[in-house]
C-alpha cells in the first residue's frame, strides 16, 4: 500500500492502507482529534486496505476496492471522491466481522451521570441522528454505530468513530455545528448523500470510559408519536439480530445479553418529529434518576 | 515476504519473541491472509508476546474454540441427515482433522463441511440433505449444470438455519482432470471415527490434500493446505512402511506427480523430513514455492503475472482444451474476472 495512517477509536485499533492519497488526508484532517496510533510502536488490531479493483483503476477511472483482515467479496466498488466513506466502511467491516472482546450491538449510545441510553433499529430509524442530536445537548456521545456491551462487567465501552449523517438527517444534525466538524458532503454514494461530523472533544477524550447501561430505546422515525415498553424476551431476539458476533461470542454472549435485557429497561418510541423524541427522552430519564 | 516469515514463526514460535511492532502487523495481516491465524495463535499459545499482539491471538484462540465446536456440530448434524441411508459418509479436509483429533486440525479454519459418498448413492444423500434443511447455493444454471456434470462434487448446498455450507464430494478430483484418483478404494479403506462417520486413511489424506494442492484449483490459499501435509506427515511420518504405502497408494489414484510435489514443497517451505528418493526431481518446484509465499504485510497477495499463470494453469489441468475456451468465455460474458484484486 502507498500511503497509510493508523486510528484508534475506543478501545480498537486501525492500520489503514490506501493505494491513494486523498482518503487519507480525509481521515487524518477529521481524526486530527483523536489520540494517534504510531504504527512503528503499536500493532494495530485491524489491517483496512483501500485498493483499486483492478491493477490499473488505481489511475485511471480510479475505482476503490475495501478490502483488510476481513472482507467481503460481492462488495461493491467506489468512487474515488467517496474514499473517506469507503475507509468508514473498511473499519466498520472489521468491527463487525472481526470484533470478539465485546458484544458488538448496531447501536448508538449517549451518556450522563455515568449511565448510558442505548439506541437500536433498522437503519433509517434515526438511531446515529438522535445521537448526533443528543452529543450537542448535554450528553457524552459514546458512538452513533456500534456499542460495545463487556461481557464481564455489563458496561457498555464507546466507539465514537465519525458520526455518519444520511440524507435529510445532515441539515437537521449539522445546523449550527463548525465547518472544521464536518467531512465532505458526499453525494449519491450507494448509502445515499453521506457527510460525517467529528463528535465534541468531550466524546473523543472520554473514549476509553464505559457506562453503566440505563436505557434501551427502540425509536421509529416516521409514525405518529408513540411509547410502548419492551418486554425482555423481544428486547433479547432484537438485540442478538442487532449483534454481528453475538454467534461468535458463544455462551459468553447469551450471558451478557441476558443480564442486560433483566436489568435494562427497554421502550419503544415512534416520533415524527426531534422534539417529540427529545421531550420523550426527558421524560424517560427522569423516571430513572 | 510476510509468507515467508510466517513460516519462520510456525516452525520456530521463539522467533517471535524478537519482532517488532512492523513485523508483528505484517504477520498478523499474512497470517489471516492465509486463514492461518488460528493456527498461529494456538502455535503461540502461552509465550510472552506485547499486550497488544497477546489481545489479537486470545481473539484468535476464541475463534478456534468456536470453529471447532461448530465444525464438530456440523458433522453430528449431517450424520444424523444420512443416518437412516445406511450409507458410508467419509468427512474430507479441516472437519476430518477436527474430528480425528489430527495436528494438523489444531486452529485450523474450517469453513464448509466436505463429505465423500459413494456417487452411486449421490442422489439418495442429496435428497436426504434437501429434507433435513439444506438448500442450493448456486442460482446459476449454468454452474449447476457444470458441477453435476463434471464436478467431483454437488453444487454447494447451504444450512438455512445455520448458514454453513456443505460440499458432496463423490471423489477428489473433477470429472474433466487427467488423474481417476480411486474413490471406491478411499471409501472402502476408511478409518471408522468413534461417534460415527468415517476418515480417510492417512496416505488418502494426504493423496487428498496433494491432489486438492496440486492437481485442482490455482493454488490460492495453498499454504495452508500445505501446512496441513506438513503436519499430516510430522505426525505419521515416522510408522513404518510409511513412505512405501504412500508411494503405492498416490500410484493407484493417479496422482504420483502431485504427492511428490507436495513432499518435496513441504520439505523446501518447513523443512518436513522425507526419504532422499522423494526429494529428487525438482523441476518448477521453485515457481510453486513462489507462489505460494507471494502474501506480504499487508496481508495481499503480490506477483500477479505469476497467480495469472497458476490460475491458467489450473484450468488447464481441470479441462482439455477446447472446454476450457468455451467454459473461460461464458465465465468471461458474465463478467467473472480471474485475478481479483
Amino acid at each position: 500500500m502507498r500511503h497509510e495512517i493508523g486510528l484508534g477509536i475506543g478501545p480498537a485499533t486501525f492500520r489503514i492502507g490506501s493505494a491513494w492519497r486523498a482518503p487519507l488526508d480525509a481521515l487524518a484532517r477529521l481524526y486530527a482529534a483523536y489520540p494517534p496510533v504510531d504504527l512503528s510502536r503499536r500493532v494495530p488490531d485491524f489491517t483496512v486496505r483501500l485498493q483499486p479493483t483492478r491493477p490499473w483503476r488505481r489511475l485511471i477511472r480510479p475505482s476503490i476496492f475495501i478490502a483488510g483482515d476481513h472482507w467481503l467479496p460481492e462488495a461493491a466498488p467506489m468512487a474515488l471522491e467517496h474514499g473517506l466513506l469507503a475507509a468508514e466502511m473498511g473499519m466498520n467491516l472489521q468491527m463487525a466481522l472481526g470484533w470478539r472482546r465485546h458484544v458488538l450491538l448496531h447501536a448508538s449510545s449517549v451518556e450522563r451521570d455515568g449511565k448510558a441510553i442505548i439506541i437500536t433499529g433498522e437503519s433509517g430509524s434515526g438511531k446515529s441522528t438522535l445521537a448526533a442530536m443528543l452529543g450537542e445537548r448535554g450528553w457524552r456521545l459514546m458512538g452513533d454505530e456500534f456499542a460495545l456491551l463487556d461481557p464481564v462487567s455489563g458496561a457498555v465501552f464507546p466507539f465514537p468513530r465519525l458520526i455518519s449523517l444520511k440524507n435529510q438527517a445532515i441539515d437537521i444534525a449539522t445546523a449550527g455545528i463548525a465547518s472544521e466538524r464536518l467531512g465532505p458532503l458526499m453525494a449519491a454514494t450507494a448509502k445515499g448523500d453521506i457527510r460525517h461530523l467529528v463528535p465534541r472533544a468531550d466524546a473523543i477524550a472520554r473514549m476509553k470510559e464505559p457506562a453503566t447501561p440505563a436505557l434501551l430505546l427502540f425509536p421509529q422515525y416516521g409514525p405518529a408519536a408513540d411509547r410502548r415498553p419492551v418486554d425482555p424476551g423481544e428486547a433479547f431476539v432484537r438485540l442478538t439480530q442487532a449483534s454481528t458476533n453475538y454467534v461468535a461470542l458463544g455462551e459468553a454472549g447469551f450471558r451478557a445479553l441476558t443480564r442486560f435485557v433483566t436489568q435494562v429497561p427497554a421502550v419503544a418510541l415512534d416520533y415524527p418529529d426531534s422534539a417529540t423524541v427529545f421531550a420523550a427522552i426527558d421524560d424517560l430519564w427522569s423516571r430513572i434518576g | 515476504m510476510s509468507a515467508a516469515l510466517l513460516v519462520a514463526v510456525l516452525l520456530e514460535p521463539g522467533e517471535a519473541l524478537r519482532l517488532d511492532a512492523r513485523h508483528w502487523t505484517g504477520l498478523l495481516a499474512a497470517a489471516r491472509g492465509e486463514r492461518l491465524i488460528g493456527t498461529l495463535a494456538a502455535k503461540l499459545d502461552g509465550l510472552d508476546v506485547p499486550p497488544d499482539v497477546a489481545a489479537i491471538l486470545a481473539d484468535a484462540r476464541l475463534d478456534n474454540l468456536r470453529e471447532r465446536r461448530q465444525a464438530l456440530w456440523e458433522v453430528d448434524r449431517a450424520l444424523a441427515a444420512l443416518a437412516p441411508l445406511d450409507c458410508p459418509v467419509v468427512l474430507l479436509k479441516g472437519s476430518a482433522f477436527i474430528a480425528a483429533g489430527l495436528l494438523a486440525g489444531q486452529g485450523r479454519a474450517i469453513g464448509d463441511l466436505d463429505i465423500l459418498v459413494p456417487r452411486e448413492r449421490l442422489d439418495e444423500v442429496e435428497a436426504a440433505l434437501l429434507s433435513a434443511g439444506w438448500e442450493w447455493v448456486k442460482p446459476d444454471p449454468y454452474d449447476d449444470i457444470y458441477y453435476r456434470r463434471w464436478m467431483h462434487e454437488l453444487p454447494p448446498l447451504i444450512h438455512h438455519d445455520r448458514d454453513r455450507m456443505i460440499d458432496v464430494h463423490h471423489t477428489i478430483l473433477p470429472l474433466t482432470a487427467r488423474p481417476r484418483p480411486d474413490a471406491a478404494a478411499m471409501i472402502a479403506d476408511a478409518v471408522p471415527l468413534e461417534g460415527g462417520g468415517a476418515v480417510l486413511r492417512i496416505d488418502d489424506m494426504l493423496c487428498h490434500a496433494a491432489a486438492h494442492l496440486l492437481a485442482d484449483g490455482d493454488m490460492a490459499g495453498g499454504l495452508r493446505n500445505l501446512w496441513d501435509i506438513h503436519c499430516l506427515i510430522l505426525e505419521h511420518g515416522e510408522a513404518p512402511n510409511f513412505w512405501l504405502a504412500l508411494d503405492r497408494r498416490a500410484r493407484q489414484h493417479g496422482l504420483t506427480g502431485p504427492m511428490r510435489r507436495a513432499v518435496r514443497l513441504s520439505h523446501r517451505i518447513f523443512g518436513t523430513e522425507a526419504p532422499a528418493a522423494w526429494l529428487k526431481g525438482a523441476v518448477f518446484d521453485a515457481l510453486f514455492e513462489a507462489r505460494l509465499l507471494t502474501r506480504n504485510d499487508w496481508g495481499l497477495e503480490e506477483r500477479p503475472f505469476l497467480r495469472l499463470a497458476f490460475y491458467i494453469r489450473s484450468h488447464w489441468l481441470r479441462m482439455p482444451p477446447l472446454m476450457l475456451a468455451r467454459h473461460l468465455w461464458t465465465k468471461w460474458r458474465k463478467g467473472y474476472r480471474p485475478v481479483g484484486p
